[in-house]
């Protein structure tokens, strides 16, 4: 894995949310806002979402992570976090 | 059988023997009625307790998203649903009036349901994540009068479109204070005030037994969405379906999880536990499993009715998670919306310690019919047998999805137990629905002879209990949630590049179904990811995500019958890889059998599925 900007990784989150709700703008999300109750995505979604950032990253993220990644940062710095590795 | 007072609980402790001496005067008796005569759903689920020494015990505990806690008490549920009831009525709304809210779970849900019914009005929950086109349609077949909502949902979704809803005569936003009121429309106003100009005092005009009360909308295969209605008497199924199923006794904590958007949340999250006096849980955040463990924890629930999904997704999240919450005040976990497969019971009954109790029943039905019990064994991925009260049968069927007749014109009954057919139900039951509202030929159709029937396939085992098979039709079953593709489609093909769309539910072990679109372009356009993107969020932004297809996959042509509809059975079977032959012939497909229409054009020309009605704006 190469790479460990989180510029990129927001762009990778904000991607992963277009190709799963092309109605929603996460630019009008605060970064630290519940991102699923501010876009009005439901667990459906939430589970579609991680499985595309998953395909763009190569991470698998398990479902007993997804109660911590609520917003924007929690989910670039999740990103971040888990492409840098232990 | 002697008729018990009403301090008796409800329990069925022998299933056999209920069932053999049950009569319906047994529940008729345990309701109070209105004190002037008549019967109401609200009184029978809050002033009585006022009347009969349980005013301050707890009726509602809500949970806010953010974790706050507030308490209403039969007093206060009783005091707000009054001033809800002269609230209308101050707006000029008599008995007959439809309201319909269009919330999450919050108070003022609770308040507009039963202040409604006190009011002698017609209640209609619309689902919060609906998009402003099912919105739409719903609240024009419903002639809905009042609308209920927040400020939130109003700007999204019902502003919008304000100017397409003439039989709107008031919107009435929740929320805090005055607040300011958007746009200059008369008809919205702020429902705080009214509320606190309103009196607490209200007479519930004489409503009857078959006054009608509630009005609930389902998908069917074809056309508009159907209006289904329910009368006051649909109280007794509530009513004694709380206590034979759910067990509930009045020290009960109970919480019903579904999304009062739909039937169960008003049978089940209102009516049902109201009817016993027991403190029900209103949660306002979205389902995450680690919430809901520390919900029943920190409030001791008791009888938890929940869906299929949220089992799944819990069972998914493992036992660790279970394992390190005290759940020991549970004695009982109900689950509705779709069939609970056998792991899901299993995994729950060890996960939690108690029975788990999958039931079947459906909007037209308006409560319980086929049930597990409490104290029966329980027989993981069986629905259980019917209530005592109900009778149902399994019908033959033939090739074209029509019931079979015997020489004299009756539907047969199949006794077989290896044999699948169509689950019926005696007609005449309490909670019965009455009609579908503007369609009374669809309503006769829904029935045959004696039989109310089901639309699902099932078969009855040797001992009496039912398993459920299929859906007769192609109404699609996502996360309990109703989806009609011919609504799906309609959005779809509103789409300016889309010629045509057939719209089926691909098997999610986790969602039941999910939606998958297939679509036909436009001559001269080009599919590209671009436009794909474009259509799923059209699709969306009429529909909202829960209706909406979470895939859309563009064909060349679809396959359609010799009378232009699309085949959505063989879109299926092809997606699921099955023989497509046995499933062609549901359909009376083309000479061809399986063969797809040379240029994807239904005969005549039309390019819209169903040809007429229910096109999106």
């Amino acid at each position: 894995m190469t790479g460990t900007d989180p510029q990129l990784d927001r762009q990778i989150v904000v991607d992963a949310i277009a190709d799963v709700a092309p109605d929603v703008d996460p630019a009008t999300v605060e970064a630290d806002e519940d991102l699923w109750y501010a876009l009005e995505l439901d667990s459906m979604d939430q589970l579609r979402v991680m499985t595309a950032i998953g395909e763009r990253t190569g991470l698998d993220i398990p479902e007993r992570d997804f109660p911590g990644l609520l917003t924007l940062d929690d989910l670039t710095a999740y990103v971040t976090a888990r492409r840098a590795g232990p | 059988m002697t008729l018990p007072s009403l301090d008796d609980p409800l329990r069925l402790d022998d299933y056999g023997a209920t069932r053999r001496a049950f009569d319906w005067d047994l529940v008729t008796a345990r309701l109070q009625g209105l004190p002037g005569g008549g019967l109401n759903i609200a009184y029978e689920a809050v002033d009585r307790h006022v009347a009969n020494g349980r005013r301050d015990h707890v009726a509602l505990r809500w949970i806010s998203r953010r974790g706050d806690l507030i308490d209403l008490t039969y007093d206060h549920l009783r005091r707000r649903t009054n001033r809800f009831a002269d609230a209308l009525a101050s707006l000029g709304h008599g008995p007959g009036v439809r309201v319909a809210t269009l919330t999450g779970r919050i108070p003022d849900l609770y308040v507009a349901a039963l202040g409604t019914l006190k009011a002698a009005g017609i209640y209609a929950p619309l689902f919060s994540a609906f998009g402003p086109e099912p919105i739409r349609q719903r609240v024009e077949l419903g002639e809905i009068e009042v609308l209920v909502t927040t400020p939130r949902l109003f700007a999204r979704k019902v502003e919008p479109i304000l100017d397409d809803l003439p039989s709107l005569r008031h919107v009435l936003l929740t929320g805090e204070g005055g607040g300011s009121i958007p746009g200059d429309d008369a008809r919205v106003l702020a429902l705080a005030p009214l509320l606190a100009e309103a009196s607490e005092e209200w007479r519930i005009p004489a409503t009857t037994p078959d006054t009608p009360a509630l009005l609930h909308f389902t998908s069917g295969t074809t056309g508009t969405p159907k209006g289904v209605v329910h009368v006051h008497r649909a109280v007794e199924v509530h009513h004694l379906t709380g206590g034979y199923v759910l067990d509930l006794q009045p020290d009960d904590v109970y919480w019903c999880t579904a999304d009062p958007g739909w039937v169960t949340g008003t049978s089940y999250g209102i009516i049902s536990p109201l009817t016993h006096g027991v403190t029900a849980i209103v949660d306002e955040g979205d389902f995450d499993a680690d919430r809901w463990y520390s919900v029943v924890e920190a409030n001791r629930v008791t009888v938890w009715y929940t869906a299929p999904t949220a089992i799944r997704m819990m069972m998914r999240l493992g036992l660790d998670a279970v394992r390190s919450r005290d759940l020991s005040s549970l004695r009982l976990v109900a689950s509705v919306g779709e069939p609970l497969n056998p792991e899901a019971v299993s995994w729950a009954q060890d996960a939690f310690a108690v029975p788990v109790l999958d039931n079947w029943w459906q909007t037209e039905t308006g409560g319980i019919m086929v049930a597990n019990y409490r104290t029966e064994p329980v027989r993981p991925g069986s629905m259980g047998r019917p209530l005592p009260g109900i009778e149902a049968a399994i019908l033959e069927r033939g090739p074209d999805g029509e019931l079979r007749l015997d020489g004299d014109g009756r539907p047969i009954e199949l006794t077989d137990p290896e044999a699948s057919g169509e689950l019926a139900l005696r007609a005449g039951w309490p909670s019965m629905f009455r009609t579908y509202l503007g369609q009374p030929d669809r309503y006769a159709a829904s029935f045959a002879g004696d039989w109310y029937r089901s639309g699902d396939l099932a078969r009855r085992d040797a001992d009496g209990y039912y398993w459920f098979v299929g859906r007769g039709d192609d109404v699609i079953k996502s996360a309990g949630h109703l989806i009609g593709p011919f609504e799906v489609e309609s959005a779809l093909v509103a789409h300016p590049a889309v010629a045509e769309a057939g719209v089926i539910g691909v098997p999610d072990e986790t969602m039941g179904d999910v939606v998958k679109a297939f679509v036909t372009l436009a001559a001269g356009v080009d599919d590209t990811p671009e436009l794909r993107r474009d259509l799923l969020g059209h699709a969306r932004r009429l529909l909202g995500p829960a209706v909406a297809p979470r895939e859309i996959e563009v064909a060349d042509s679809l396959p359609h019958t010799r009378s232009g509809k699309i085949m959505r059975r063989l879109l299926k079977a092809r997606e699921l890889g099955l023989d497509e032959g046995d499933l062609s012939t549901l359909e009376q497909p083309d000479a061809g059998g399986a063969d797809l229409d040379a240029d994807g054009e239904p005969p005549g020309g039309g390019a819209r599925p169903g040809g007429t009605g229910g096109v999106a704006r």
